[in-house]
């Protein structure tokens, strides 16, 4: 087990009246990927900023290494950030940007028996760090470009080399490929666990982007207007989703309206679905969530449910259907072909069904009734850099 | 499509041939000609009489851009980092004396600074002048201050005070917030924010600010003719008097045009090199 690093205990944030962070309580443990995980607005920007030292929180403490660090300065903090827009100094090449840290570093002095006297880094060691980094972000030979002859993934290597040459305990990484296309984005993101691995220290990652998340993180926290909604592996969040929100934020889901008649008992629709999870009150309404993924076609006579085929989407690996079941429209993803307008039977294993309690977001996720807005809706957001965000940093 | 567009800069073309490179061309014909229209260097043979102008001239040229520089950084630096309401109300400020006509506002720098001005008037008022009096055993009436090479440096900071302000302020608003955020990040100070990031990064505004500013205070004449009196005779005075005034010898006022001219740029050449060349040093 590792140890706790920092820690948000009842973190407030407010700008002007509105509260940006509600009672936050946080931690993250050394040599860990974490990632801030949630929509525009939720505050996960803001939460970065407190810890890198940026915003001073309205109420509630910052510990680092159980130490209060509220009012200690960005460059007294062991924790280094790479921006959004990477924010490269243009004046200076690739070599100087990466050697910036440094250079403002200084340290005891060894030639001073004393050890009172500070000195600065001196050149070769300097010159030594900043190749080192070089290396690993395999940029060798592009010391002496500066920063607008580089492409954006370059430019975002260097960002991070930057931040990692100084070695902090904590890197600091807002949405940092954002800006990337698709292609060089998942490039980068096997990059960025491959460099979190290598120097081995505590990654905090915020991203809008649910499969970024799935795909680097050990620990996700799913958060929306300021509070958190789950905190868990990725697994966890995806396979055991806490509310309707996370159901509908990570991945896709079709959220049903039910009754738990007692352990591993569901029903919705008027029929009885067995399930895996207990622990409900007897007859408790519930929130049901069923991944496109987890539902088998089958004759319409085997079905536990029978419905028409109202849109069919081809994706390449799969087709998403979209099914009508009594005016209540599902996201079915097969690899065979139903033709529109067909009736078709379904099937869900135990597994596949997983309960939740009703909260505040029951009834507002989990409907593909408009299917096709929405999902027009969904690749723009994961496309669009967070401009809303990072307006509320002032 | 593009030569439909490039037909519009026609009229422009032709404004500057006629308004701009015709009159270099005669300025640079006229100051190779004698009173005659012959070919001759004698003009520039005279420059060497007028030495101590060109000093004087950019003596207080190079002044009047430092005090600009002095003055103009601080004041865009601050103005940049406060709200945008103080930034609309601080640019009216520095906008507005330049709402009025230029000859208007040098007069009444006169007022002020006469034996018997304004500021005199207020000295002698407040007890300044008897105090001055009491303790240096002098008997004045009034501080000297019109006619004197301060007074004209005056006049060039304040009328050309707005040309520092206004490139600086806008090179340093846009500078994105997040790149002095990261070399916080990274360790540097208020003090190496400003050395590392702020100044190198502003130095083209400052660049055009000192070109802005130096120029016109180099070739000025309304300025030192009005607080200067005629006695501290500038290069601008020394022109006017070749073409207008009872010296009249268009020839060698080309002469000294095109001598100045071509100092000035030489200045600017050297300017932008060491520009480039502080940007290097910024990294050492």
């Amino acid at each position: 087990m590792s140890k706790e690093l920092i820690r948000l205990r009842d973190v407030c944030m407010a700008f002007d009246d509105e509260l940006v962070l509600d009672h936050l309580n946080l931690y993250f443990n050394d040599k860990e990927f974490l990632t801030l995980l949630g929509p525009s607005g939720c505050g996960k920007t803001t939460t970065l900023r407190i810890i890198g030292g940026f915003a001073t929180p309205t109420s509630g403490d910052v510990l680092f290494d159980g130490v209060r660090i509220n009012d200690v300065p960005p460059y007294q903090r062991q924790i280094n950030t790479v921006f959004q827009k990477y924010a490269l100094f243009p004046h200076l090449n690739v070599f100087e940007n990466i050697a910036f840290g440094l250079r403002m570093q200084k340290r005891p002095d060894p030639n001073d028996p004393t050890g009172k006297r500070m000195a600065k880094i001196p050149e070769e060691e300097i010159r030594e760090r900043v190749m080192e980094m070089l290396e690993v972000i395999s940029l060798k030979g592009f010391e002496h470009r500066k920063p607008d002859a580089l492409s954006g993934g370059q430019q975002q290597r260097v960002a991070i080399a930057r931040a990692l040459v100084n070695k902090p305990k904590v890197l600091l990484l807002d949405e940092p490929l954002a800006a990337l296309d698709l292609k060089l984005r998942k490039d980068m993101q096997i990059e960025l666990k491959r460099i979190q691995q290598q120097v081995g220290i505590t990654f905090i990652y915020v991203t809008h982007d649910q499969e970024e998340a799935l795909t680097m993180s050990d620990t996700i926290v799913v958060m929306d207007k300021g509070t958190i909604q789950q905190i868990g592996t990725p697994e966890d969040i995806y396979n055991e989703p806490k509310n309707a929100f996370v159901a509908d934020f990570i991945g896709e889901s079709n959220i049903i309206d039910g009754v738990m008649l007692r352990d591993k008992c569901v029903k919705m629709y008027g029929r009885e679905f067995p399930c895996l999870d207990g622990g409900f009150a007897e007859n408790e309404p519930v929130d049901v969530v069923i991944r496109p993924e987890d539902i088998d076609i089958v004759p319409v006579e085997q079905g536990q449910l029978v419905g028409t085929v109202t849109n069919v989407t081809f994706k390449g690996m799969q087709y998403d259907i979209i099914v009508d079941f009594k005016g209540f429209k599902w996201l079915i993803q097969t690899t065979d072909h139903s033709p529109v307008g067909s009736r078709i039977g379904i099937k869900i294993d135990p597994d596949g069904i997983h309960i939740m309690k009703k909260s505040q977001y029951s009834g507002m996720f989990g409907d593909y009734s408009s299917f096709s807005e929405e999902y027009d809706e969904l690749d723009d957001a994961s496309l669009a850099p967070d401009e809303e965000e990072s307006g509320d940093e002032e | 499509m593009k030569n439909k567009l490039s037909r519009l800069t026609i009229p422009y073309v032709i404004w500057m041939a006629l308004f701009v490179v015709a009159p270099i061309i005669m300025v640079v014909i006229y100051a190779f000609s004698s009173a005659d229209g012959g070919f001759t260097l004698s003009n520039f043979a005279k420059m060497g009489t007028y030495a101590v102008v060109f000093t004087r001239s950019f003596k207080l040229a190079i002044i009047a851009t430092i005090i600009c520089l002095l003055i103009g950084y601080p004041v865009s630096y601050i103005m940049s980092k406060e709200g945008p309401r103080f930034q609309r109300i601080a640019m009216v400020l520095i906008m507005l004396p330049m709402w009025m006509n230029f000859l208007l506002r040098t007069y009444s720098w006169m007022s002020i600074l006469e034996n018997n001005g304004l500021l005199n008037q207020l000295f002698q008022k407040i007890g300044l002048i008897a105090l001055y009096n009491n303790i240096f055993g002098t008997d004045i009436q009034f501080f000297r201050m019109i006619n004197t090479q301060g007074a004209v440096v005056l006049g060039m900071v304040y009328n050309y005070l707005p040309f520092m302000i206004l490139p600086i302020y806008s090179v340093i608003v846009k500078m994105d917030n997040s790149l002095i955020e990261a070399a916080r990040d990274l360790g540097a100070n208020t003090f190496n924010v400003f050395r590392r990031v702020i100044l190198p990064l502003s130095l083209p505004g400052v660049l055009s600010g000192i070109t802005m500013v130096f120029v016109p205070s180099v070739s000025t004449f309304a300025i030192s003719k009005m607080l200067g009196g005629g006695t501290e005779l500038l290069l601008g005075d020394l022109i006017e008097q070749q073409f207008l005034g009872g010296a009249y010898n268009p020839q060698l006022g080309a002469a000294i045009s095109l001598v100045m001219m071509i100092i000035v740029v030489i200045c600017m050449v050297v300017m932008n090199r060491f520009g480039e060349g502080e940007e290097q040093a910024v990294m050492m």
